[in-house]
C-alpha cells in the first residue's frame, strides 16, 4: 500500500485538456443551438433566407452547419472532456501524453472552425453528417486516432486492473467512430473542396447510413452512456443499480447497433431482405436500450427523494427518461409499415430532437454541472440558476417534439390521402402551410432551450470567474483497491 | 450459394451462443463479488470540490 501511495502521490491528473474541452462545450452549445434557433425561424419565416441578397445563411447551407455545430462541436467536445475526465480517475493515473491530449484540443476546435466556414460557402460532399469535405475529413481521422491513443494509452497504463464499464462504451465509441468516419469518407479529390464518394448508388446510400445511424449509435449514445455510467452513481452518490447488467448491456448494444441503418432506407432501392434486416436489428435494440435505461433510472433506487431537491441529478435522470422513450420510439419509426407514414416528414426531426436535446444535452449539462466545480476548485455559482436552467430545458423539448410530432403524422398523413378517382387530396404547398403554427411552436420550443443554455452559461463564467476557495489539488490518490 | 446459406445459419447460432455466454459469465454467483466491488469504483476515489481545493498532500 506504501509504495502505490508513494508513486500516485508524486503524479498529478492532466485537468487542463479537460477544462478546454469542457469550457468549449458550452461555447459551442450557444453557437450551435442560436444558430439551430435561427434555421428554425426560416422554416416558420421563410423571408428570413433572403434578408439579404447573399446566399450564405440560406437555411440549405446553415443546416449542416447547426448539425455538425451541436453534434461535433458540442457533443464531441462534451464526451472530449468527460472521457479525459472518467479514464483518469478511474484508472487513478494521468494521461497517456498530454502533448497528444493537447493536440486534440486544438486539432478539434480546428475541425469545427473549418466547418463553420466552408459550410457557408456551400462546400459540402452532401452526406449527411459527413458534409465535411476531404481536406477536413482527413484532419478528423488524424485527431481520432490521437484521441484513440491517448485514451487507450491511458487504459493501458492505469493502477486499477478492472476495467470501469463508463470506460467501455467510451472505448467502443472511440474505435467505431474510426472506422465509421474513414470508411465512409472514402473519396475521390477532383480539387482542393470537390470530392466524389468512392462507393455509387444504392451502396452509396448504404454505406453512408450504415455510418449515419451508427453516428447516433456511438456518438449519440455509447459516448453518452459513458457519461451515465459514471456521473449518475456519482451525483446520486450510490453504485450503478447492477454492474452485471452494464456488461449485458454494453456488448448486446454494440453488437445489435451496427446492423441498425438500413431502416434508413425504407422502400428505397436497397435490396428488400437488407431493409427487413435493418428493420428486425432496429427492433431488437429496444432491448439492450431498454436495459441501460433502466440501469441508469434504478441507480437512483431507494433515494428517490434526492430528484426533489437536486437539480443537476434531476437532469440526468430526465435524460436518461428522454432516452428510453426515444430509443422506444425509434425501432416502432423502424418498422416498415410505421415508416411509410413517418419518414420523409417531421416526426423523424421530432424523434432526433427528442434524442438529442432531451437525452444527449441534457445528460451533458447534468455532467458538466458535476464537473466543472471540480475542474476549477469552485463550488457552484448558483443552484438556483440550475433550477431554472432545468426547467426552460424541459419545456423547451416538450415543445419542440410536440410540434413536430403533431405537424409530422399530419403531413405523412396529408401526403398519403387520395380522393375516390386516385388523384391527391393535398397537393404539397398545402402540407407546407398546415405546417405553419407547428413550425412557429417549435421555434418557441428551441428558445426556450436556448435560453436554458445562455443561463447555464452565465452560471459557469460566474463558477470559474468567482473567488478561488484554494489551491487545487490535482495529486493521483492511491485506489482504493489497489490495496 | 447453399454453402453461404449454412454459413449464415451457423453464425447466427454461433452469435446467439456468445450472447449466451456473456450473460452467464455476468450473472455466475462466483463473480458478485468482483463486480461489487468494481461498481464502486468511481464512489472509492474522493473528487469532492472540498477534496479538490485541499492542500497538495502526499498520501
Amino acid at each position: 500500500m506504501v509504495e502505490t501511495a508513494s508513486i500516485a502521490g508524486q503524479e498529478t491528473y492532466n485537468y487542463k485538456v479537460v477544462r478546454q474541452f469542457a469550457i468549449m462545450t458550452i461555447v459551442w452549445g450557444v453557437v450551435g443551438m442560436t444558430v439551430g434557433v435561427f434555421i428554425a425561424a426560416q422554416l416558420a419565416w421563410p423571408w428570413l433566407n433572403n434578408m439579404i441578397d447573399v446566399p450564405y445563411f440560406t437555411f440549405g447551407r446553415l443546416r449542416p452547419l447547426h448539425t455538425n455545430a451541436v453534434i461535433f462541436a458540442f457533443g464531441g467536445s462534451a464526451l472530449f472532456a468527460t472521457s479525459y475526465y472518467v479514464v483518469q480517475r478511474t484508472c487513478h493515473v494521468r494521461l497517456f501524453s498530454d502533448k497528444l491530449a493537447g493536440f486534440t484540443f486544438w486539432g478539434w476546435q480546428t475541425v469545427i472552425v473549418l466547418a463553420a466556414i466552408t459550410f457557408p460557402l456551400g462546400l459540402t460532399t452532401t452526406k449527411e453528417y459527413a458534409e465535411l469535405e476531404w481536406p477536413i475529413d482527413l484532419l478528423i481521422a488524424v485527431v481520432w486516432i490521437t484521441y484513440a491513443i491517448v485514451f487507450f494509452g491511458t487504459l493501458v497504463k492505469r493502477r486499477v486492473s478492472h476495467i470501469y464499464v463508463a470506460n467501455w462504451f467510451y472505448a467502443a465509441f472511440i474505435i467505431t467512430i474510426a472506422i465509421l468516419h474513414i470508411f465512409n469518407n472514402l473519396a475521390v479529390p477532383v480539387s482542393m473542396w470537390k470530392s466524389y464518394s468512392a462507393y455509387a448508388g444504392v451502396q452509396d446510400a448504404m454505406v453512408q447510413w450504415w455510418y449515419g445511424h451508427n453516428a447516433v449509435g456511438f456518438f449519440l449514445t455509447a459516448g453518452f452512456l459513458g457519461m451515465m455510467y459514471y456521473f449518475v452513481p456519482k451525483q446520486a452518490e450510490r453504485p450503478v443499480y447492477s454492474y452485471r447488467l452494464s456488461i449485458v448491456h454494453f456488448w448486446a448494444l454494440i453488437f445489435t447497433y451496427i446492423w441498425a441503418g438500413p431502416h434508413h432506407l425504407h422502400y428505397t432501392a436497397l435490396p428488400d431482405w437488407t431493409q427487413s434486416l435493418g428493420m428486425v436489428m432496429s427492433l431488437i435494440l429496444l432491448a439492450p436500450s431498454w436495459g441501460g435505461m433502466i440501469n441508469g433510472i434504478m441507480t437512483l433506487s431507494g433515494a428517490w427523494e434526492k430528484l426533489r431537491s437536486d437539480p443537476i441529478l434531476r437532469f440526468m435522470i430526465v435524460s436518461i427518461s428522454f432516452y428510453g422513450m426515444s430509443t422506444f420510439e425509434g425501432p416502432m419509426m423502424a418498422i416498415r409499415t410505421v415508416n411509410a407514414l413517418s419518414h420523409y416528414t417531421d416526426w423523424t426531426i421530432g424523434h432526433v430532437h427528442s434524442g438529442a436535446l432531451g437525452w444527449v444535452a441534457m445528460i451533458t449539462m447534468g455532467s458538466l454541472y458535476y464537473l466543472i466545480p471540480r475542474l476549477f476548485g469552485r463550488t457552484l455559482y448558483s443552484i438556483k440558476l440550475v433550477e431554472w436552467h432545468f426547467w426552460t430545458s424541459t419545456i423547451g423539448v416538450v415543445l419542440y417534439i410536440t410540434a413536430m410530432w403533431v405537424s409530422g403524422i399530419m403531413q405523412g398523413l396529408m401526403w398519403r390521402a387520395v380522393n375516390a378517382d386516385g388523384t391527391l387530396t393535398y397537393s404539397f404547398v398545402e402540407s407546407v402551410q398546415a405546417m405553419h403554427p407547428y413550425y412557429v411552436t417549435r421555434w418557441f420550443g428551441g428558445v426556450f432551450f436556448l435560453i436554458g443554455m445562455l443561463i447555464m452559461a452565465y452560471n459557469i463564467w460566474k463558477t470559474v470567474t468567482g473567488p478561488k476557495v484554494g489551491e487545487i489539488n490535482d495529486a493521483i490518490v492511491a485506489p482504493a483497491l489497489a490495496h | 450459394m447453399e454453402i453461404v446459406a449454412i454459413l449464415q445459419s451457423v453464425w447466427t447460432i454461433v452469435v446467439m451462443v456468445i450472447f449466451l455466454s456473456v450473460v452467464v459469465w455476468a450473472y455466475s454467483r462466483k463473480r458478485k463479488a468482483e463486480f461489487d466491488e468494481a461498481a464502486r469504483l468511481p464512489l472509492d476515489d474522493d473528487d469532492s470540490v472540498e477534496a479538490t481545493v485541499k492542500e497538495k498532500h502526499h498520501v
